[in-house]
């Protein structure tokens, strides 16, 4: 069955269900629906972007309280109060996340459990609010002076919203913005190098989450007509967590699946527990507790991967390869790219780059070697941005990088590969290298949500499926990226960063790792784009695979520049031969 | 207010200070060697105050149930881990479920024979220790490389599932313990209560110890070595089970020492612990989960802060402590340097 059918009759048995189901089941299903669409931004922020909140329980009742307060007290619409409450989520989220995001780490979810706990003694604090009794008469939603009073009336508007959030998301996820979301679990280096800045993509990951929780707190008091602190607390927070852990991260259909499993599940202990147990309780969260555990030791990926096995995934029609987006102006041949001058980088006393000195032409290979410890590396983060300077200048196209960050660097024309491959494995090739043009499209979140990116989109697919077949790996752009060889993934690599028009290419350690015969297509397909008039810069401590491949050699040697020069005069340099072979 | 409630409102501020700073401690201790941050630290400090106030009413301790499931828990954890392997499973349970299980019987056997003061203390002490390996082996050592989220979530989970049991076994009533001492000193117009100065006595002893254990004894190297690197360690021959167990037993008697504390001062629910640990947990955020002495000083100022604002705005005194953790959150951001986890 093809997956858009399935979706179909989802929908078809959600249209279905209040005509048919008890009234009990609806409500059951109207609780379903605003779970998931709190579980639905946990999936994006937890799942995909590797970060997390305990609060979001908090934000939905941010949304509930905006709504009850401003409606009861101050007679204003509920469709005002909508847009309010949006908005002051808006500024906490923004709020929370610049403070905490930009550090990475765990700072997130403990500032969410703070915030978390904060809101909700305010809730029972605050007078006007009812303290812990909380607030009745809450007014319904009304459709063009039709109120929604009745449950199955309301269960269609808030399925409407639910499924309209799990098309928009799922938009999202596969688009320019999307492709960086999923990418920031890699790290930071790697989305920097693209031109991404992950603090400020995560910040809007965890505030969409956040929108999405508040939402359901709007729904939430206009179809319970009261609210009360209760539901708000940080217990319902880690249940939100709960149903996200469950459906897990492959597809945002997660989300629906553990709002339905856990809600059933936990009516159901409700009802056993305090039978089995002869108290009465909330004892359903022990279970929850345990079950949780044993999820994130032995199914992290949560219990959609076990459904989806008998979903085959569609067969997407290969993107068309096309060059549709714009071009850098290129450097004449000759003209200076690189120019690095009197470099230093120390770590206390350490002197790791001892002023090194050297350039780049346009359109030449140069080939920066040297033994283990040499200060390759050291010297090749100093060039994309990963390490600043200490002192010396490091001029690209005769601006001053040695301050820029590595996401400016990216900007100016500079691509680059990694030492250790880090690729997104669970996006397929494709996917992978139009990560590569991120700074070449233009669409946004909101834009993308609303797939209104079409031809963006369209023409970063096709300039990475020409970038593909450039490097000669078409074949596999529908493939996961995980599933490839150490030496197709290299090469992924170089045609991720071909596809931001780069400049110069910088290639770190390129054949580390690989087989003979992989390393005979490498040096073929670095030829080849010189050929096309790309310059490299490669960083190799294998002489054999540079040999007959670069116009020049710079040597380093314990931080210092050794010589430099045609490859044979390199290699015939009695300095060199020490340094490599200790004769 | 004036000099006589001020002082009274700091000699209060800094009695919850001193114990938030011993939970601090403990979190950033497990922190460093395990990477989990420890969010029910504050439950050992709960359990231990209700062992004792059910001694102390002559009602069996709900300990006896509760260690009883951890220790069964950790040792089914550790026969389906080994079950091909006999000789480690024994060795592994001897480490995990062991302690639990003959503390469950020691509380029994204490309340059974009527034991003295002294017996209860020491029967609940041990009980709550036994709970911290058992906890280990159950939740976090099955993915202890996991990510620090993962981690977080988990404890996060530990949290709850121990609230509930604690709901469960010592039901919701509230419980106080008689107070160790009830001398009090007359310094001028102010009063210091006994129970205070044991306070503040029992964690200066308590930081200094933990300075010299780190210092001096080749455990608390042992530690460190792995809170530094937990490769480079099992390399030397320091087991990173052997690492997470201990220093789960230290938070936990940290944490039972802390229950000793402030069950006197306080009255203690099953979920009392997650305020008290919350609030050592701000502190320990002050010293970023790296430092002790900057941990310990951030906890005293949270309890200071808890009980100024108790004074000026008593109904927000949680609001008031709970967002003092975003300021923190902003000054630490402008001062870490952020690593990448590889």
């Amino acid at each position: 069955m093809k997956p858009r059918v399935l979706v179909a009759i989802v929908v078809a048995l959600v249209a279905a269900a209040p005509l048919v189901a008890p009234p009990f089941y609806v409500t059951l299903l109207n609780y379903i629906g605003l779970y998931s669409l709190v579980a639905l931004g946990l999936v994006l922020l937890t799942g995909v972007a590797g970060q997390t909140s305990f609060g979001q329980a908090a934000f939905v009742g941010l949304g509930a309280y905006t709504t009850a307060v401003l409606t009861t007290q101050y007679g204003m619409s509920p469709w005002v109060t909508l847009v309010i409450a949006l908005a002051i989520t808006l500024v906490i989220g923004y709020i929370l996340g610049i403070i905490t995001l930009s550090m990475g780490g765990h700072y997130l979810p403990l500032a969410t459990i703070a915030w978390g706990m904060s809101l909700y003694f305010l809730m029972g604090t605050i007078e006007s609010f009812g303290g812990f009794t909380g607030i009745t008469g809450v007014p319904p939603v009304s459709f063009f002076g039709m109120a929604l009073t009745q449950e199955s009336h309301f269960y269609y508007f808030i399925w409407l919203v639910t499924l309209l959030a799990l098309w928009c998301v799922a938009n999202l996820l596969d688009s320019r913005p999307g492709r960086a979301i999923r990418a920031l679990k890699q790290g930071t280096t790697m989305v920097e190098a693209f031109g991404v800045h992950p603090g400020r993509m995560k910040t809007a990951v965890f505030i969409l989450a956040a929108l999405l929780a508040c939402l359901s707190g709007w729904l939430y008091a206009h179809l319970q007509r009261f609210v009360n602190p209760t539901p708000f607390g940080i217990n319902q927070g880690i249940e939100y967590l709960f149903m996200a852990v469950v459906g897990g991260a492959v597809s945002v259909w997660g989300a629906v699946l553990g709002a339905t499993l856990v809600t059933l599940l936990k009516t159901w202990l409700q009802d056993l527990l305090p039978k089995l147990l002869g108290e009465a309780g909330q004892f359903e969260i022990i279970v929850f507790g345990v079950l949780l555990v044993i999820l994130l030791q032995h199914a992290r990926e949560g219990l959609m991967p076990f459904l989806q096995r008998f979903v085959p995934s569609p067969k997407r029609a290969l993107p068309e390869a096309g060059d549709r987006l714009q071009h850098r102006s290129m450097p004449a041949a000759g003209e200076p790219v690189l120019e690095v001058n009197k470099a230093r980088k120390t770590f206390g006393g350490l002197v790791a780059v001892n002023d090194v000195s050297f350039d780049v032409k346009a359109r030449e290979v140069v080939g920066l070697i040297g033994p283990n410890g040499a200060g390759k590396s050291t010297c090749f983060n100093l060039i994309s941005g990963a390490l600043d300077a200490t002192a010396g200048s490091i001029r690209f196209m005769g601006q001053e990088l040695t301050k820029a960050s590595a996401s400016a660097i990216s900007r100016m024309g500079l691509g680059r590969t990694f030492q250790h491959v880090k690729l997104v494995a669970t996006m397929t090739v494709v996917e992978n290298v139009a990560l590569g043009a991120y700074l070449r499209g233009t669409k946004g979140i909101v834009a993308s949500a609303l797939k209104l990116n079409r031809a963006d989109e369209a023409a970063a697919l096709a300039e990475a499926m020409r970038q593909l077949q450039r490097v000669g790996l078409a074949e596999h752009a529908h493939d996961p990226a995980g599933s490839l060889p150490l030496g197709k993934q290299r090469v992924v690599e170089i045609a991720r960063a071909l596809a931001a028009d780069p400049i110069l290419l910088l290639l770190d350690e390129p054949a580390a790792g690989l087989r003979y015969a992989e390393k005979q297509q490498l040096a073929q397909l670095i030829k080849t784009l010189k050929g096309e008039g790309m310059t490299v810069l490669l960083v190799e401590h294998d002489m054999d695979f540079v040999m007959g491949l670069v116009d020049r050699l710079v040597v380093l040697n314990f931080g210092q520049k050794l010589a430099q020069g045609l490859p044979e005069a390199v290699q015939a340099d009695p300095a060199v031969r020490e340094a490599y072979l200790g004769v | 207010m004036d000099v006589s409630i001020a002082a009274l409102l700091t000699q209060d501020g800094l009695t919850n200070g001193a114990i938030y700073c011993l939970i601090a401690l403990a979190l950033v201790l497990v922190f460093a060697v395990t990477r989990v941050i420890f969010v029910p630290q504050g439950e050992f400090v709960a359990f231990t105050v209700l062992t004792l106030a059910a001694f102390e009413q002559k009602q069996l301790p709900g300990t006896v149930w509760l260690s009883l499931a951890l220790g069964v828990a950790a040792a089914s954890a550790d026969i389906v881990a080994h079950r091909r392997e006999p000789g480690r499973m024994l060795r592994a349970i001897a480490g995990s479920a062991v302690p639990c299980l003959l503390s469950a019987l020691l509380v029994w056997g204490v309340f059974a024979t009527g034991a003295g003061w002294a017996f209860q203390v020491i029967a609940t002490v041990v009980a709550v220790m036994a709970m911290g390996p058992a906890v280990y082996r159950v939740a976090f050592q099955p993915i202890a490389t996991a990510p620090v989220l993962t981690l977080l979530i988990v404890s996060v989970a530990v949290h709850f599932v121990l609230t509930g049991l604690g709901l469960l076994f010592f039901g919701a009533e509230g419980a106080r313990i008689s107070p160790f001492t009830t001398v009090s000193f007359t310094f001028g117009s102010i009063n210091v209560s006994g129970q205070s100065l044991l306070v503040y006595a029992f964690t200066a002893g308590l930081v200094i110890a933990m300075a010299v254990f780190f210092k001096v004894t080749l455990f608390g190297k042992a530690l460190r070595a792995t809170a530094a690197n937990r490769t480079g360690a099992r390399l030397v021959g320091v087991s990173p089970n052997f690492a997470g167990r201990l220093c789960f037993t230290l938070a936990a008697a940290i944490g039972a020492a802390s229950g000793l504390l402030i069950g006197p001062i306080t009255t203690v629910y099953y979920d009392s612990g997650f305020l008290v640990g919350l609030k050592g947990f701000v502190g320990a955020i002050v010293g970023g989960l790296a430092s002790y002495p900057i941990a310990a000083a951030g906890a005293i100022f949270v309890g200071l802060v808890e009980a100024f604002s108790s004074f000026w705005a008593s109904a927000y005194k949680e609001v008031i402590v709970f967002t003092l953790i975003l300021p923190v959150l902003l000054w630490r951001s402008f001062n870490t340097t952020h690593h990448e986890e590889e």
